[in-house]
């Protein structure tokens, strides 16, 4: 017996291995997502590390306005702060929002579309229209207004617990939280699809004949079986939230100054044009590292979906 | 689509509707801070009791839901009547509303226009050269342009068409003049969008059986794309409608801000800042509305496409 299961393991482990070094071997041949993996890779790297390196991002000093030079690579901000470290720590925040953000659609989502796609029938009927009816809604309307309206209450609720200044950390929960409430509903659907079709398969069948409970089910077999498809559409969602990120900050209800997000960066810029004087480096440089960040996340999200949905790698 | 479920769908819409306002009427009351906090010389306790008594703020809270929705009381939701604006003293939300709308609804027309009559070519053109140069140009237009949101672009058109070469007027609302630069950026992320899903269709539906067939039978080429492929290819971006016109009414808050139209954009943001309560629950209401409204028309279109879809 305990042969049986060993030989199973190594079939099992080379089919997955061969399978994995496939998708890879794909992805790699894909020139613009590898070019933007190494992008996004260095991005990350720089923006992290820049800190160490120089401080002239968050001084204040009497250089306002300074357009590009030797010293200051992307010109300075009002404050005569360095562009060069601003965006970077945009794209550090936008960055991090977007990744907090993404994972709590995935858990919402990934929770909600495999309930309803395990438990099936009538429960499967009504999360499911609901997520229609959540389809059609403004949802990034109701984002502001909870925004707007709680961000007192969570602000004093950090206040009493951690003591200290709750505004940032207020700001940043409801922006995790808010904008990974909205951009589940995709992953779900999907999620649904595909357990859907798995928990038809024998090995489902085999587990619950074995008197499994549904959790456990779901948990040990059914998840990992949707752990690609899943990947793919985290890696999709990412943009969404950088741009909705960027959107609010925008409009000032994300990121509060003196924080940057590349959102709140394009907006400071905005706000200096004016018909005699434009500092074009001022909107010019954040909404670059904006798109592209987007594009980069994008290509990288294209790339992994030819690899590993089956649905377009038809088309090839 | 039956007469029956049509009816049955917009049966539906009452009780949703009912739902959405009860949430965004807990939603807005549930934050601290008042309506009358930011007034410019602060009111004395007296005047702010009175104001309260005067908007029935003082009352409590089941009842100011019952007055909102008008059971027992006159106007009301069920007879249309948002109530008065709490920050825009003399103006009620309905008068707002009337007065914004219009102007927003043009500029999201236009602009769900110029991203159809851009992003559907484009996609169309892509998916028939599909791994020539132009597939690769165009989807790399296509993948900048959904790159670059109306934050970013707005100011940029503003700067060169209207600051550096002055061919667009840069603000207000006028003539169609003042509609072309507004509807560019806010159309341009959306045309990106439907090209993108129009290859998608129309790649897919470019290898089906049918269109094997009516080559075959010798039916020209460009018929074959128009007549037989394009009706399928379209279905994914007609299911993309309703979230790209949701889209399209959030993308309008930027865009009205940025060239600074009357429409009813700006007032969502400003009035929940403000806890204008009456005008924040009417907007989400006014938005839901249309929304769910122009998402029961998408399905209406989807049937007629797609005759093999069956509601009900």
């Amino acid at each position: 017996m305990a042969e049986v299961v060993s030989s199973n393991n190594i079939q099992k482990s080379q089919l997955g291995e061969s399978l994995n070094r496939r998708a890879w071997l794909r992805f790699r041949a894909n020139l613009p997502a590898m070019l933007a993996s190494v992008f996004l890779i260095s991005l990350i790297m720089i923006s992290l590390c820049w800190p160490f390196v120089s401080s002239l991002g968050d001084q204040h000093s009497d250089a306002q306005f300074n357009p590009p030079s030797d010293q200051y690579w992307f010109g300075t901000d009002v404050h005569g702060r360095d562009l060069f470290g601003r965006v970077l720590a945009g794209t550090r925040i936008s960055l991090l929002v977007g990744l907090v953000g993404a994972l709590v659609s995935l858990v919402i989502g990934v929770l909600w579309g495999a309930t309803a796609g395990l438990l099936g029938g009538r429960w499967d009927n009504w999360m499911m229209r609901t997520v229609d009816v959540l389809y059609s809604l403004p949802s990034i309307i109701f984002v502001i207004v909870i925004i707007t309206t709680l961000e007192g209450v969570i602000q004093g609720w950090v206040e009493s617990v951690f003591a200290g200044d709750g505004s940032d950390a207020a700001r940043h929960v409801l922006l995790y939280a808010g904008l990974g409430a909205v951009s589940w509903l995709t992953m779900s659907r999907i999620v649904r699809g595909q357990v859907l079709a798995l928990r038809e398969q024998q090995f489902v069948e085999a587990a619950r004949s074995l008197g499994l409970g549904t959790w456990t089910i779901l948990w040990r077999h059914i998840l990992p079986n949707v752990f690609g498809v899943v990947i793919v559409y985290l890696t999709l969602t990412l943009p969404a939230i950088v741009l909705y990120e960027s959107f609010l900050s925008y409009l000032g209800l994300g990121i509060q100054p003196p924080q940057a997000s590349l959102g709140s960066l394009i907006a400071e810029g905005a706000a200096q044009i004016n018909p005699v004087r434009v500092y074009w480096w001022m909107i010019f440089f954040p909404a670059i590292g904006l798109a592209a960040l987007l594009m980069a996340l994008n290509f990288v999200g294209d790339g992994l979906r030819d690899v590993f949905d089956p649905k377009s790698t038809n088309e090839r | 689509m039956s007469l029956g479920y049509f009816l049955k769908r917009l049966l539906m819409l009452v009780p949703l509707i009912l739902v959405i306002s009860f949430i965004a009427f807990c939603l807005v009351r549930v934050a601290p801070g008042g309506p009358f906090d930011k007034e410019r010389a602060p009111a004395s306790p007296d005047i702010e009791r009175n104001l309260k008594a005067k908007y029935h703020l003082d009352d409590p809270l089941w009842k100011q839901y019952l007055r909102f929705i008008g059971i027992g009381f006159e106007g009301g939701l069920i007879r249309g009547d948002f109530g008065p604006s709490l920050k825009y003293r003399n103006h009620s939300v309905n008068d707002i509303i009337t007065q914004g709308l219009p102007v927003s609804l043009v500029l999201g027309f236009v602009s769900f226009g110029f991203s159809l009559g851009v992003g559907i070519p484009l996609g169309i053109w892509t998916a028939l050269r599909r791994g020539g140069w132009q597939d690769h140009l165009g989807s790399f237009i296509s993948i900048l342009a959904v790159c670059i949101p109306a934050f970013v672009l707005g100011p940029i058109l503003i700067v060169l068409l209207g600051i550096k070469w002055p061919i667009f007027p840069v603000g207000l609302w006028g003539g169609p003049w003042h509609i072309i630069l507004p509807a560019i950026t806010l159309g341009t992320y959306f045309a990106g969008k439907v090209a993108r899903l129009t290859r998608e269709g129309m790649s897919q539906a470019m290898q089906q059986d049918f269109i094997t067939t009516a080559r075959a039978k010798g039916v020209s080429e460009k018929s074959i794309v128009f007549r037989h492929a394009l009706r399928e290819g379209i279905l994914p971006v007609v299911t993309y409608s309703g979230p790209l016109l949701a889209d399209l009414m959030v993308g309008s808050f930027v865009v009205e801000n940025l060239f600074q139209i009357p429409g009813i954009g700006v007032f969502l943001v400003n009035s929940s800042i403000n806890r204008d309560y009456t005008m924040v629950v009417g907007l989400v209401i006014l938005y839901s509305v249309l929304l769910l409204i122009l998402n029961l028309f998408v399905d209406v279109v989807y049937g007629f496409l797609d005759k093999r879809v069956k509601y009900g």
